[in-house]
């Protein structure tokens, strides 16, 4: 394993790669086909760039512990934004998530509906191509038009046209308080129209999830103590109706709550997991009704029903519909997987995807992890890797 | 302002490419006189002005795939144009060029509140888009000052902001899906109602490329709630320094306001000559605006309120009403009409980290001394995105001249502090030659390559955005 020191030394080892890479930050969100190369770690390029508070903005460097820059950021009482979910529990991995390989995900929470992802947040990036160049793109200032916006299009590449060395990030405040409302007994229909009739108000709702398991639907609020109360007072008012509607402000009760919901702890003894993003409208309508008619499985709603995380046990996957006559999990996750993309592929539903996050190496290789694009879109992603990457080494297939 | 030599080969068959174009559009949506094509010879950065070889109106996404297909068989550049309110020359055309206007397409698609999005046509004005849903209550949110006039297509590309961004983010982070047409006439759908679009992150690379990458005809765009209320507060310091130290207060307090904008002595005194909106006579005013419950916006502006005494304001004016918030913003949304005035004025569009604030702002006193010319500020001050305006006479040679030299000093200031060019009007013409200034060879090259993928024969809007040296073998093509 390479682990570079400085991001010359990682350019080094870029240029120098007689063969494919795997990047690796932490190595705690192995999503995406399982590739065959040498292992570059970008853990050997950690700290703090530059800190200021007073201008709301953060550089540092690809490889620094998550944590680390979390607990720098609650010093000055700052924090991302964007929530980044920790994918260990769901996944079953132990090692130290780095802000990079955020980025390469762009890993984003439930306060995504309010404040945007990780990818709204990022505003300047350092990384080496696949020739060994070192490209700069944004800065450090929050408002940036200057040249194309490349920052964006490195959240999310999962390191296939690039390899992070720096990241610069805006920041926002630590809200004095925050409250957490639960509907109780709440259905699919109760639960979407509570969602949406929150969204739909001015009360600033930083996040929105239903968990089907528990019947609840959870709705947060944050902002200065007198404001939290009386928006949730109005909030408690709007959902009457829908049923019983309770209210927690106990600031670590909160916190616990929302972190559950971020990391979908629901859903981690299960074999397989799918991370769904489409309309909420659509998710209400068509998605739910299609897979509660032919398939057993549990999830987690967030982003008001933009995002469904759907979990099978192995006895629910080699249950998927007999019709197939699938005899084992394997089978019936990888025809569940099949369908719930062409679903997804579907412009009746209005379009979105799903991506397999998790599931054992065989079904990983059996299926397109990622949502299959259509074809001039899938020709535009080959232009840019050869751009970028020309010999084919960072991460290849990753994302194919 | 260097442009390219027009291709004479292109010039030569004018009237071949226009009966094409006239065969899919009809002869209407087609302009080809000189006497007609005037009219779009420059766009806001009125200094600089060309007459296009050809302006098409396509009604329809069919026909800008049909325009452009036809343009890429004949190998003609193609600048799209929205409104043309671009401030960099972003619509600005050269003679062997199609100006592509999208003003036709100014539909309302559809609306969606319980998904709260709406998809418009691209000529749309960004105001109409408001316009549309503001009876239920909701806002499209970046609003910047041409609003009333500029179009979602430009806003796209140019990644437009506005003077509430500081809160609810510029273009790029309102935009959930395009409808883009590649050079070729290729359509392709990316993104939609949701929120995350799924693979590379297009919609990203596409907002603020400039209409160098294919031409947006639709987009599904994120409507948000109207807030309970919104109020502002007025505070007149005797220092920009000060000023801007207590924006950077504010800001570390925890106070989200939606807009923190800043005039300095010389903008002051102009607007109140020409919009009497009672400013103080002071040497920096912020307006802070917050937004929420009447109890909400009295909590926050307590709090902002408390900040600024500690700077010792030389007035504090917490608006009491609706008519007392527009008297505050009355001022502010005529500063660029007053400075207009005086004279023939510059804009610039250079951000920088708000720490730098202070000294930027004395730096560019001590040039406007050493230039000879005078120069106001106005700008969004939250989010350090300054806009200098150098007053000149266009009718005094040299002047010019001098003036985009002062310009130019400034902006590489903004870069030399941390920041960068331009955050809000785009790099277009204007500031082209200065991208070696923020961006190395390597840094450059890679935005390009970008362009490469989806026009390989840069025939789209090919020369802005990058120095005419760097780009000029793939514009040879």
């Amino acid at each position: 394993m390479m682990i570079p020191g400085t991001e010359a030394e990682l350019a080094e080892a870029v240029a120098a790669a007689p063969g494919p890479l795997r990047i690796v930050g932490g190595g705690t969100r192995p999503v995406g086909r399982a590739i065959e190369g040498d292992l570059l770690s970008v853990a050997g390029l950690s700290g703090v760039v530059l800190y200021e508070p007073g201008a709301l903005t953060l550089v540092v460097r690809a490889g620094t512990p998550l944590e680390e820059v979390e607990r720098v950021l609650a010093g000055e009482g700052q924090r991302l934004a964007f929530e980044p979910m920790d994918h260990r529990g769901l996944l079953g991995r132990s090692g130290v998530p780095t802000i990079g390989g955020v980025v390469a995900g762009n890993v984003s929470g439930p306060r995504r509906v309010q404040a945007g992802a990780c990818r709204d947040s990022l505003i300047g990036v350092r990384l080496v191509d696949g020739r060994g160049a070192v490209i700069r793109n944004g800065g450090r200032v929050m408002k940036n038009v200057t040249g194309y916006d490349l920052v964006k299009l490195m959240a999310g590449s999962r390191g296939t046209l690039g390899v992070l060395s720096e990241v610069a990030f805006k920041l926002l405040p630590v809200p004095e308080s925050a409250a957490s409302l639960t509907l109780h007994g709440a259905d699919g229909a109760r639960a979407f129209e509570a969602m949406t009739r929150a969204m739909k108000s001015p009360f600033e709702v930083s996040g929105a999830a239903w968990l089907p398991g528990a019947a609840e639907v959870h709705l947060r609020l944050e902002g200065f103590a007198g404001s939290v109360g009386y928006r949730a007072g109005r909030l408690t008012a709007l959902l009457a109706d829908l049923g019983e509607v309770t209210v927690e402000t106990g600031a670590e009760a909160v916190a616990r709550l929302w972190r559950s919901i971020r990391d979908v702890e629901a859903l981690a003894g299960h074999a397989f997991v799918w991370r769904v993003s489409m309309a909420p409208g659509a998710m209400r309508a068509g998605l739910r009704a299609d897979l509660d008619r032919t398939a057993r499985f549990d999830c987690v709603v967030d982003w008001a029903g933009g995002l469904c995380w759907i979990g099978m046990t192995e006895a629910q996957a080699a249950d998927y519909v007999p019709r197939y006559g699938a005899e084992d999990a394997i089978s019936g996750a990888i025809r569940f997987h099949r369908d719930l993309q062409e679903e997804m592929a579907d412009p009746e539903l209005g379009g979105g995807h799903a991506t397999l996050v998790k599931g054992p190496e065989p079904l990983r290789a059996a299926v397109p992890v990622f949502q299959p694009a259509p074809a001039p879109l899938a020709a535009l992603a080959r232009g840019l890797r050869a751009q970028f990457d020309p010999r084919g080494i960072l991460n290849p297939g990753l994302m194919s | 302002m260097d442009m390219p030599v027009p291709k004479a080969a292109v010039i030569a068959k004018k009237d071949h490419v226009v009966a094409r174009l006239a065969e899919v559009l009809g002869e209407g949506a087609v302009i080809h006189d000189p006497a007609e094509t005037r009219a779009y010879e420059c766009d806001a950065l009125a200094a600089y002005r060309c007459p296009p070889m050809a302006v098409v109106l396509p009604g329809s996404t069919e026909q800008v795939s049909a325009v452009l297909r036809i343009c890429h068989e004949e190998g003609v550049p193609v600048v799209p144009r929205g409104s043309g309110t671009s401030l960099a020359g972003g619509a600005m055309p050269t003679a062997d060029c199609v100006i592509l206007g999208v003003a036709r397409l100014n539909r309302v698609l559809e609306v969606d509140y319980d998904n709260r999005i709406i998809r418009v046509e691209a000529g749309r004005t960004n105001l109409s888009v408001t316009g549309a849903v503001e009876a239920e209550g909701f806002f499209y949110a970046p609003d910047p000052s041409s609003q009333l006039a500029c179009a979602i297509a430009g806003n796209i590309a140019m990644n437009s902001g506005g003077a509430h961004c500081l809160k609810y983010g510029v273009t790029t982070n309102n935009l959930l899906g395009i409808t883009l047409v590649l050079m070729d006439g290729t359509v392709v759908e990316i993104g939609g109602a949701y929120l995350d679009a799924g693979g590379y992150d297009w919609l990203g690379v596409i907002c603020g490329s400039e209409g160098q990458l294919g031409v947006v005809t639709e987009a599904t765009l994120r409507i948000l709630p109207k807030p309970e209320g919104a109020r502002p507060v007025l505070m007149g310091f005797d220092s920009s320094e000060v000023a801007g130290a207590c924006v950077a207060d504010i800001i570390k307090a925890g106070v989200l306001p939606v807009a923190i904008e800043f005039m300095d002595r010389p903008c002051i005194r102009a607007t109140e000559a020409f919009a009497g909106a009672g400013y103080p006579d002071c040497e920096a005013l912020l307006i802070v605006e917050v937004e929420g419950s009447a109890a909400e916006i009295d909590e926050q502006l307590g709090l902002i309120k408390q900040i600024a005494r500690r700077h010792d304001p030389v007035e504090l004016r917490e608006s009491g009403s609706e008519a007392e918030s527009v008297a505050i913003w009355k001022g502010r949304k005529s500063a660029f009409g007053a400075m207009g005035q005086l004279g023939d004025y510059m804009c610039l569009d250079g951000t920088i980290p708000v720490s730098a604030l202070p000294h930027v702002l004395r730096r560019i006193g001590e040039m406007s001394a050493e230039f000879g010319l005078g120069v106001a500020n106005v700008f969004h001050a939250g989010d350090g995105n300054m806009h200098p305006l150098i007053l000149f006479d266009a009718n005094k040679p040299g002047d010019l001249e001098r003036c985009e030299a002062f310009g130019a000093a400034i902006l590489k200031l903004c870069v030399e502090v941390g920041g960068c060019l331009t955050g809000e009007h785009g790099v277009g013409i204007e500031k082209r030659d200065l991208m070696d200034v923020q961006f190395d060879a390597a840094d450059l090259e890679a935005q390009m390559r970008v362009k490469d993928v989806f026009d390989p024969g840069w025939l789209l809007n090919p020369a802005k955005v990058f120095p005419l040296d760097a780009s000029a073998g793939r514009r040879a093509g």
